[in-house]
């Protein structure tokens, strides 16, 4: 068991025909992920992967031939919010947004309608899911991780591969690890990942690395105090960010005294989460 | 991106938001010609992208075109919080009867915009917020929807505006909101609105933040960026398209992913160093963008050790050590440089690091503490 993917996915790709698309397809499938049709508009009709992958124009007619049930997103951030759209209107469970850089006005539009359906968005600006030896949507190398008991949930990158690498070394295993991904306004957030872990059998503890900005870790405080019976334990970067400076991560800012370090590491410690002063520590607080 | 009052008071009159007659002078002669075209009695205002000009001494009235000359003189020039101000803002000088606070901006929590007003206006909004939040009026915009009327009027009302100025306010209202929404704006904002003598609302001052994200659609708002508000080494990244904050410390760091950058400078403060730095150079770390980041960061005089911390992923360590040393061979860096590669052929990559007689690491607290005791040795 695991969440959101699996062996059972059937993923296609959007933007599937320009170079991160592409490569990041040769690694999914690579890894065994079920990639089963690819989208760029203009070139439906064409094959990628040696002729393994077909491409289609749009993603609903890609979605009819293939039985696809998950996205993946490699569009330029000027068409991101367009592919989200397209995929939420041709009926997908799931949606991996990995495009980095798209406007926030684009995104509070897009999360307004998501809200309203039935698909689960992740991202953007993230880098996907993996669930080791099953499946994996989006660009996590999957050499960093083995399958095992841990869930992880993670607002960044290569801090997350960091972490799956060390556990790795340790011996220890994850169930699935998602990226949310660093932007102020995305489509899934701690709260909702640390729920499906809760539920989730193979999921035996969990692992979250959150950053400054916004308020999602307190609330994630707030679950795991009265939500959750699981073990967490947490890392937060950027307790020497400056106030009013953006971190790289569009999201990873202080403002007006709201999103410092300090009080994300207060609210979980006082929810009971073995709080890491650095990222090698965590293995030790999670076995 | 900030921009300046002056084009975020133009932008706003785009959208129908009056504003007073003004002129943009970078001479005492320009502000003195200014003022005889407006009618003699001018605001001199200094255009810095920093708040409290007013209280620095960067704005002030003037009652004749020869007086504005002599302001002008007086603030151009002028230094306020590190900024040199090379232009001022010449408006016709308006008479006061209130202030009332109008802003836009995102609401993170709730993902949507929202309009704030106060009948408090031309004070600091945060420092109401912070004291006297009741003060403020939130309305938040559905982005699927836009403002609605029913809004404003609640507004309105609610800030026990004169009911003969609700009809202008609504104009105001609106335009705020298309000027944000188009222009993709993070801040839209007028502080203070002002109620005249005469019983009509102009807005005297303005302010905007743009998101750099959104700035592919807008290329002319792209060229209002004023570079000499920044560290000119923060533009040289962004022209390299690295993500770079300049920090107090000693310890530079280059690191690859933003989460990580920020751990890295967490670990060097953990254990007894201090980051010059904030650096990302993003996925692949060719030799060309490390040799850009080396000198950005060597630009730094504070600067006595380098942190390199690459997690290897689906970039290889070793091609990641190749692009150092090359980096390396070109910048000839003068401090010690302390290199963690982890990852996928991390250890092939070490090998080829200490061929070089690099410093190199394999843990994250051994990388900080060999970064650490080589800057107290320099």
């Amino acid at each position: 068991m695991s969440i959101l993917v699996n062996k059972d996915t059937r993923l296609l790709v959007q933007g599937i025909t320009g170079n991160e698309g592409l490569f990041h397809t040769q690694q999914m499938v690579a890894y065994g992920t079920n990639v089963v049709a690819g989208v760029t508009p203009g070139k439906g009709g064409e094959w990628v992967m040696d002729g393994k992958v077909p491409v289609f124009d749009s993603v609903k007619l890609a979605a009819e031939a293939t039985g696809a049930n998950a996205s993946v997103i490699f569009v330029p951030a000027r068409f991101a919010a367009d592919a989200i759209f397209e995929a939420a209107d041709a009926g997908l469970d799931l949606i991996v947004c990995i495009t980095e850089g798209v406007p926030v006005s684009d995104m509070m539009r897009v999360r307004a309608y998501i809200d309203q359906i039935d698909t689960r968005l992740l991202g953007p600006n993230c880098p996907g899911l993996l669930t080791p030896g099953e499946a994996k949507v989006g660009i996590i190398p999957g050499n960093i991780a083995i399958p095992g008991n841990v869930g992880a949930v993670s607002r960044s990158g290569t801090l997350t591969y960091e972490v799956l690498y060390a556990l790795k070394q340790k011996g220890m295993g994850a169930s699935t690890c998602v990226g949310i991904g660093g932007d102020p306004v995305n489509g899934t957030n701690f709260i909702d990942v640390l729920a499906m872990f809760e539920d989730d059998p193979a999921t035996d503890k969990v692992v979250m690395l959150g950053e400054i900005g916004g308020t999602d870790e307190e609330k994630a405080a707030e679950f795991i105090a009265t939500k959750m019976t699981k073990p967490v334990a947490a890392f937060i970067a950027g307790q020497t960010a400056p106030p009013g400076k953006q971190m790289g991560h569009a999201g990873a800012i202080i403002q007006s005294g709201s999103g410092a370090a300090a009080d994300k590491i207060k609210a979980l410690e006082e929810a009971g989460v073995r709080v890491a002063k650095h990222p090698e520590e965590l293995p030790d607080l999670l076995s | 991106m900030k921009i300046h009052e002056y084009q975020s008071k133009r932008i706003f009159a785009k959208y129908g938001v009056p504003i007073p007659n003004g002129k943009v002078a970078i001479t005492p002669q320009e502000a003195y010609d200014a003022a005889k075209d407006l009618g003699g009695r001018v605001i001199i205002k200094s255009q810095v992208l920093v708040g409290g000009r007013g209280k620095a001494g960067g704005v002030k009235l003037a009652n004749n075109p020869d007086e504005a000359k002599e302001r002008a003189a007086e603030i151009l020039g002028m230094d306020i919080k590190g900024l040199t101000v090379r232009k001022v803002l010449v408006d016709e000088a308006s008479n006061i009867a209130s202030e009332i606070y109008l802003g836009i901006t995102n609401d993170r929590e709730k993902r949507m915009p929202v309009m704030m007003v106060s009948a408090e206006g031309g004070v600091d909004i945060e420092e109401v917020a912070r004291v006297s939040p009741e003060k403020i009026i939130k309305v938040h915009i559905n982005p699927l929807l836009g403002l609605q009327g029913y809004q404003i009027r609640d507004i309105a009302a609610s800030i026990e505006l004169p009911r003969r100025n609700w009809k202008e306010f609504g104009v105001i209202a609106n335009g705020l909101w298309k000027a944000y929404k188009g222009t993709d704006a993070t801040l839209a904002e007028v502080n203070p609105l002002i109620i005249t003598a005469e019983e009509t609302l102009l807005a005297v001052d303005g302010k905007m933040l743009i998101d750099d994200s959104s700035l592919f659609r807008h290329p002319d708002l792209a060229e209002m960026r004023d570079i000499d508000t920044e560290a000119e080494t923060e533009t040289i990244a962004r022209e390299h398209d690295l993500a770079y904050i300049q920090l107090d410390g000693e310890i530079g760091c280059m690191v690859n992913g933003a989460g990580l950058a920020m751990t890295t400078m967490d670990i060097v403060n953990l254990f007894g160093g201090s980051p010059a730095n904030f650096l990302d150079i993003g996925g692949g770390a060719n030799a060309e963008k490390v040799a850009a980041a080396f000198r950005i960061i060597l630009s730094d005089p504070k600067v006595k050790a380098v942190l390199i911390n690459i997690f290897g992923g689906i970039t290889r360590g070793d091609e990641v050590a190749k692009g150092i040393l090359e980096a390396i061979e070109e910048v000839k860096p003068t401090v010690p440089m302390v290199v963690r590669l982890v990852g996928t052929n991390a250890e092939e990559g070490r090998a080829l690091l200490a061929d070089a007689d690099m410093l190199t690491a394999e843990t994250l607290v051994e990388a900080a503490q060999k970064a650490v005791a080589a800057a107290k040795e320099a």
